[in-house]
């Protein structure tokens, strides 16, 4: 076939080489690329002067012995002529001929019996006191060095000096204050990421499945149920911060008494044992009787107060225990500081878990008596009920986005907080109750999912780095502030990792569970989290891989690490110092990186 | 008895209609295979029965109980009593056999046990006695993935077995193995038919397998019954009814 070449076409690529060229022309100019710049001899020198540097990392050092030499000179020449030195000649000793020269005259500076190969400074000492070098001297197999230099435009009536000192090295070689210090924040580093990972983990891995479309997409609930859950839902989180704020308190009473802590947390898991034995029977063949239900419901919340109890008593126990213990372990005083630390975060968080248990309980009751509501009452009443309740949770819901707005922007305005949202939100409810027929669900996991996603792209976008700044304004500059900024960013883009590999699976066995009559629950426990436990491990490995790698600038913005200590030392032309740290970055960085790609294949 | 009355699907976006006003009754302790063309709704027929898919309209009685009705807690016990086989298994390939075998179980199993693994002992016992039953005992540990088809397609049956059900749903439980297996498969479920007297509902493609093993045959095409009857009343007339007239028998 004949190949056509049309002039249009050829024209086309003149213009786009052209149009390529320009873009590059502007993007060098925009970049500043100079030529001129890299040839420039005082930036060439400069250039090599800190490649010289770099390439001799500041990591050892051994002790030194200083031998001072000095010998008098004269500038300018005095009228009557030099005065005489007469060196002693049986110890190290310089001459300086001629001893008297103008300013900027050349001297000779000659040494004797110096330590064999050994080099240092030849200095000149002005009467101020202060030292100017002016040659590096380097001695001979026999001791002897020889210098031929000028003098500094430094005259003087006085009898100026010329200093020559020669260091030897003394004893073994031994680590640096540098390489010390390296070491001790490279090791910071690698446990900032190490907690910044597992933090991050722990959250990202349940949050998930919020952000997984096929396990939220079939969750779908009547609008009474969901009218009910959030008008319930701020009562539960109340009701379970009050409750553990009660029970908490009620604990502290029992107070410094090791052994009335230790009775009670061996004690509490018994009773729990039983007490779950008999209220959750592990196979049901039929249907229990109401007031068995009843009965095994009370005993279960009562379940739930006892594990609240344990609990804090096993909170006070950690934190006496780690308390006591810190003198006694010595160098491993800070085991027990960990286990007082675990104590005190254990207590901080009781309160945050159950109040979310409080909510999670009460939600799963409204939803069930939404249920209930829903199936059993006749269409007239349903939708009397429906638009009642979902006026009323449209109103809830939209005033509590009103606090939290007037919260954050200080308005102090209540029409503008509290009764227009309110009214607007039950206008809305009203409206999507009316418009929903009777047996219609609402998509509530699709919300949930788009909620999730959108709070983890967001957070996702903002680079640790970015985030340490705010976490070092709260918990002040240091690895701490680190460790949260990593671990929120890990958790945000942990979470979609995660909630795609959730996605990804195969819906075989899912459909096969259903099948057998296991509930939602039985379903993620027992089908899903088989299929996900490998790449869950591998981009854990990987998260952890990266967050080393991040680690070690975060110190840039305040967060502790290697960082810090290589700014510092960069901003004060450290190159020696600098260089010790990149290279333990580098090591650091690569072995992470061996690491995690054998523990990801032995994974998978 | 199983009761499936005016059973319709439409499956919501594009409005196909995948059963169209399906009624027959199934017979406690039959053996009932369902033909017709792939996408003539045998899947849907047989998902719709333990509302894997939910109807659009229509009634399952399932002793009298409509399936169709039944809310979350009455379903569950629902399908505990109907196990299903599929044409791929569907066998969580990472966990052992046992654990497989167990999950037929979950039905029965108080959910918060299970969060931590525990079935109860009776449970692992028969786990392992309904492993043995089909065959492959000594392969309780291994992980699912190391079996072959044939062999994962018994463990598909032995967790139906332990939900000690009334009917057997097989979804095309042989279209993904070879002859020999096919058969071995297929007299493992009219076992379990004839000695258990567990209702069989049963998708196939061959004829030879209908009539060698189904007492009954129901065909649909494009989602409506066109045949219900003997499997030897299906001659070359009927079989062009069911499969298009421009359909010609293998086997």
């Amino acid at each position: 076939m004949e190949k056509k070449t049309s002039p249009l076409r050829s024209l086309c690529i003149a213009l786009a080489v052209i149009a390529a060229l320009v873009i590059y022309a502007y993007g060098f100019q925009v970049t500043k690329v100079s030529l001129e710049e890299t040839s420039n001899p005082i930036r060439q020198e400069r250039f090599i002067r800190i490649l010289r540097a770099l390439a001799k990392p500041d990591l050892i050092t051994y002790e030194k012995e200083e031998f001072i030499v000095e010998a008098p000179i004269q500038i300018p020449c005095p009228t009557g002529g030099a005065q005489s030195h007469a060196p002693d000649t049986s110890k190290p000793y310089i001459t300086v001929t001629p001893a008297c020269a103008e300013p900027k005259g050349e001297v000779t500076i000659e040494g004797f019996n110096f330590e064999p190969n050994t080099n240092g400074p030849l200095n000149f000492i002005p009467p101020s006191g202060v030292s100017l070098k002016m040659e590096s001297i380097q001695t001979d197999s026999s001791g002897h060095f020889l210098i031929t230099t000028n003098l500094p435009k430094r005259p003087s009536d006085e009898v100026q000096t010329i200093r020559a000192i020669t260091r030897r090295n003394l004893g073994a070689p031994h680590f640096s204050r540098n390489a010390i210090e390296t070491w001790e924040k490279i090791v910071e580093t690698v446990f900032l990421a190490l907690l910044a990972t597992t933090f991050g983990v722990v959250f990202a891995v349940p949050l998930s499945f919020l952000a997984a479309k096929n396990i939220m997409s079939p969750i779908n609930s009547p609008l009474t149920s969901v009218a009910l859950s959030i008008l319930f839902l701020p009562t539960g989180l109340a009701l379970g911060w009050q409750v553990s704020g009660k029970i908490g308190e009620l604990s502290q009473t029992v107070g410094d008494s090791v052994p009335i802590n230790l009775v009670g947390v061996v004690l509490i898991p018994v009773i729990l044992w039983y007490a779950i034995r008999w209220a959750l029977p592990p196979v049901e063949e039929t249907t229990p009787a109401a007031a068995l239900r009843a009965a095994r419901l009370t005993v279960l919340l009562f379940a739930l107060l006892l594990v609240i109890v344990f609990l804090f008593l096993l909170a006070n126990l950690a934190g006496l225990m780690g308390n006591a213990v810190i003198a006694s372990l010595g160098a491993f005083g800070f085991l027990g500081k960990f286990l007082a630390s675990l104590g005190e975060l254990l207590r901080f968080s009781i309160t945050l878990i159950s109040a979310l248990t409080g909510a999670g309980i009460v939600n799963t009751i409204a939803g069930k008596l939404g249920q209930n509501i829903a199936e059993k009452t006749s269409a007239p009443v349903n939708r009397i009920v429906n638009l009642t309740l979902g006026a009323l949770a449209g109103a809830v819901l939209f005033a509590l986005i009103g606090a939290g707005i007037d919260w954050l922007y200080e308005l102090e305005n209540p029409f503008y907080t509290f009764t227009l949202p309110s009214l607007i939100g039950a206008v809305a409810g009203f409206i999507t109750a009316s418009a929903l027929s009777r047996n219609a669900t609402l998509p509530i996991g699709l919300v949930i999912y788009m909620v999730t996603r959108t709070i983890f792209n967001a957070l996702r976008s903002i680079e640790s780095l970015v985030m340490v700044i705010v976490f070092a304004v709260w918990v002040g500059i240091g690895p701490f502030a680190g460790v949260l900024a990593l671990a929120l960013h890990t958790i945000a883009s942990n979470a979609k990792l995660y909630s795609e590999q959730v996605e990804s699976i195969m819906a075989g066995p899912i459909e096969a569970l259903t099948a057998t009559g296991a509930n939602r629950l039985q379903t993620i426990v027992y089908a899903v989290i088989p299929q996900i436990v490998p790449p869950f491990i591998s981009y854990t490995m990987y998260r952890w891989d990266i967050n080393v790698r991040m680690s070690t600038i975060i110190g840039f913005a305040g967060g502790g690490g290697i960082g810090f200590l290589l700014q510092q030392n960069i901003n004060l032309l450290n190159y020696r110092q600098a260089s010790a740290q990149m290279l333990a970055i580098a090591v650091v960085v690569a072995s992470m990186d061996y690491l995690s790609s054998a523990m990801r294949e032995k994974a998978v | 008895m199983l009761s499936i009355q005016h059973l319709t699907k439409i499956y919501s976006p594009g409005g196909v209609k995948a059963l169209d006003d399906v009624t027959f009754d199934v017979p406690k302790g039959q053996f009932l295979a369902v033909i017709g063309l792939s996408g003539s709704g045998k899947s849907t027929l047989l998902r719709c029965i333990n509302r894997l898919i939910d109807p659009t309209s229509g009634a399952i009685l399932l002793d009298g109980q409509d399936i169709t009705r039944a809310n979350t807690d009455e379903m569950r016990r629902v399908r505990r009593r109907i196990g299903m086989v599929f044409q791929h298994f569907n066998l969580v390939h990472r966990s052992s056999v046992l654990t497989n075998v167990l999950a037929g179980r979950l039905g029965y199993i108080n959910p918060a046990w299970s969060l931590i693994n525990r079935f109860p002992k009776a449970d692992i016992e028969k786990a392992k006695k309904q492993l043995e039953r089909v065959g492959i005992g000594d392969k309780a540990e291994q992980r699912a993935d190391a079996l072959s088809g044939g062999q994962q397609q018994r463990v598909g049956i032995a967790r139906a077995l332990m939900q000690d059900p009334d009917i057997i749903l097989a979804d095309e439980p042989v279209a993904s193995l070879d002859p020999v297996l096919a058969h071995s498969i297929m007299q493992h479920l009219e076992k379990i038919n004839k000695e258990d007297g567990v209702t069989v509902l049963c998708s196939l493609h061959f004829l030879d397998l209908v009539h060698r093993y189904a007492d009954r045959v129901v065909a649909l095409n494009n989602g409506q019954l066109v045949f219900d009857g003997l499997p030897s009343e299906i001659d070359d007339k009927k079989f062009k009814e069911i499969y298009g007239k421009d359909a010609e028998r293998v086997g």
